[in-house]
């Protein structure tokens, strides 16, 4: 049985008074997709920060592709991380807003380029190459001049998704990457990410509210519910046969609002 | 008329300096700007405490005390300046420290989400600042840039205290020597009011090309 590519173990976070994670402990295995669902609140979308270093930890550690993610190890100690390990941790992790967060300044192409050629020392010819496979890839080869503003949501969340893609991480971050667009256009996203699973063996986790998605698409689902992972298992066993009470009355409220599971 | 049109030159000769300052001193001013604008915003408390001592002691005492500083005391340091050169440094220092603030708030201005995409994509602090947020915080300062290039500009009168022959200085000139005293200066009341115009143009022509693109209409 391969190592797990990410450990978390035992992490703790607050803001303010407010504990959002609570000796929050799971592990993600290499290819693995993960659907991490849950009230609002309840910490799912602070792990994925948590992993991409947009937050720190309060207490915990985390192990990412057999590293400490926060932590130096030195002589057995475990040291806080400097900005330089951090930034070599995060060349392994790739992360998706919910609200795109493009650079309105800069093209299409430019978007996707920059990282690679500032971050990697990708020459330019080579760095827009990969990028039109990937435009092409997630449907706007046609749009690479483009500017953002010109862009559906649908149009820029794909985007993003290409620049995140450009920097080739092991592990992809998808932070509600739906949420914030018009129902019609959801669908195009959610194919592009579906064709992603299909054709690599990237692990991605993704934390939505799409209940029919998560079940197609994820592997492993995990309920959280007050800064915990309250109940765990396959997609069916979790959307068709919850066990724990709080996992089947989310469930419940968010049929009767109206989502396929 | 004939002597009145040799009093133009003279004037217009004055413009010339005015003018010359106001260049000079732009530039100096936009050089500290984002220096002291930068250092406030940086990670250390060192380049924050030079920042912001900058900002405070040359927003807190008057242009004209900062000038006769220049030019009558820093050669008792053994630091001779010409009257021009006097000029452009009081100026530059002293609206510096007025842009640094509105780079500072500018850079503030870019939202988190941006700071966010950088980590994100794993840019460096400098890298992110330098492709991300200050080409986007440029189009927040330019208007107010506008303002203190114009302040500048009006500010240049000063150097008329230290013999320099700036629009100012020659309208006196003229005044005492013609005994005039509406001509002259209503030539440098309409010749500052021209040159604050062309400022103005000059920056809202920067600010539309800038803005191109941004709003996903005007391409």
């Amino acid at each position: 049985m391969p190592a797990p590519i990410i450990k978390v173990d035992a992490i703790s976070k607050s803001f303010g008074a407010f504990k959002v994670l609570d000796g929050l402990s799971m592990q993600v295995m290499p290819g693995e997709k993960l659907a991490l669902i849950g009230p609002s609140g309840s910490g799912k979308t602070t792990i994925l920060r948590i992993l991409m270093t947009l937050e720190k930890i309060d207490g915990g550690h985390i192990q990412v592709d057999g590293e400490q993610l926060y932590h130096l190890e030195r002589n057995g100690q475990l040291l806080p991380a400097d900005e330089r390990h951090l930034a070599r941790m995060r060349q392994k992790i790739g992360m998706v807003f919910q609200l795109f967060n493009l650079f309105p300044h800069k093209c299409v192409m430019d978007n996707v380029t920059l990282a690679p050629m500032l971050t990697k020392g990708v020459a330019r010819a080579a760095a827009e190459k990969r990028a039109m496979e990937l435009l092409d890839m997630v449907g706007l080869a046609d749009k690479a001049k483009a500017m953002p503003a010109q862009l559906s949501g649908g149009q820029k969340q794909r985007v993003a998704i290409a620049r995140a893609l450009a920097l080739s991480p092991k592990i992809m971050l998808f932070d509600e990457v739906t949420s914030a667009l018009d129902p019609e256009l959801v669908e195009e996203v959610l194919n592009v990410m579906r064709k992603l699973a299909a054709e690599t063996d990237m692990t991605m986790l993704l934390v939505t509210h799409e209940m029919g998605f998560a079940h197609d698409f994820a592997d492993r689902v995990l309920f959280f519910d007050r800064g915990r992972i309250v109940e765990e298992g396959k997609p069916d066993e979790i959307f068709r046969h919850p066990k724990q009470e709080r996992t089947q009355s989310f469930l419940k409220k968010i049929i009767a609002a109206g989502h396929r599971v | 008329m004939t002597q009145w049109s040799g009093y133009l030159g003279l004037i217009l000769q004055g413009a010339l300096v005015t003018i010359e300052l106001t260049l000079m001193g732009s530039v100096l001013a936009l050089i500290m700007a984002f220096l002291a604008g930068m250092g406030r915003v940086s990670r250390f408390f060192i380049i924050r405490a030079l920042a912001t001592t900058y900002i405070e002691f040359f927003r807190g005492t008057s242009i004209f005390v900062q000038l006769f500083w220049a030019y009558f005391v820093l050669p008792f340091a053994g630091l001779s300046l010409t009257p021009l050169q006097a000029g452009v440094l009081a100026l530059g220092l002293n609206v510096g420290a007025y842009a640094a603030e509105v780079v500072r708030g500018a850079i503030l201005s870019v939202g988190r989400e941006q700071y966010e995409a950088c980590t994100a994509l794993n840019l460096g602090r400098w890298q992110g600042m330098r492709h991300v947020i200050l080409p986007q915080a440029l189009l927040v300062m330019l208007p107010t840039f506008g303002n203190n290039a114009i302040e500048l500009l009006k500010a240049t009168s000063v150097v008329s205290l230290i013999s320099l022959a700036d629009l100012t200085f020659q309208a006196q000139v003229v005044r005492s020597q013609t005994g005039s005293t509406l001509m002259p200066f209503l030539s440098v009341l309409v010749i500052y009011f021209a040159l604050a115009l062309v400022i103005s143009w000059g920056i809202r022509t920067l600010e539309r090309r800038m803005a191109r693109g941004l709003d996903g209409v005007r391409v």
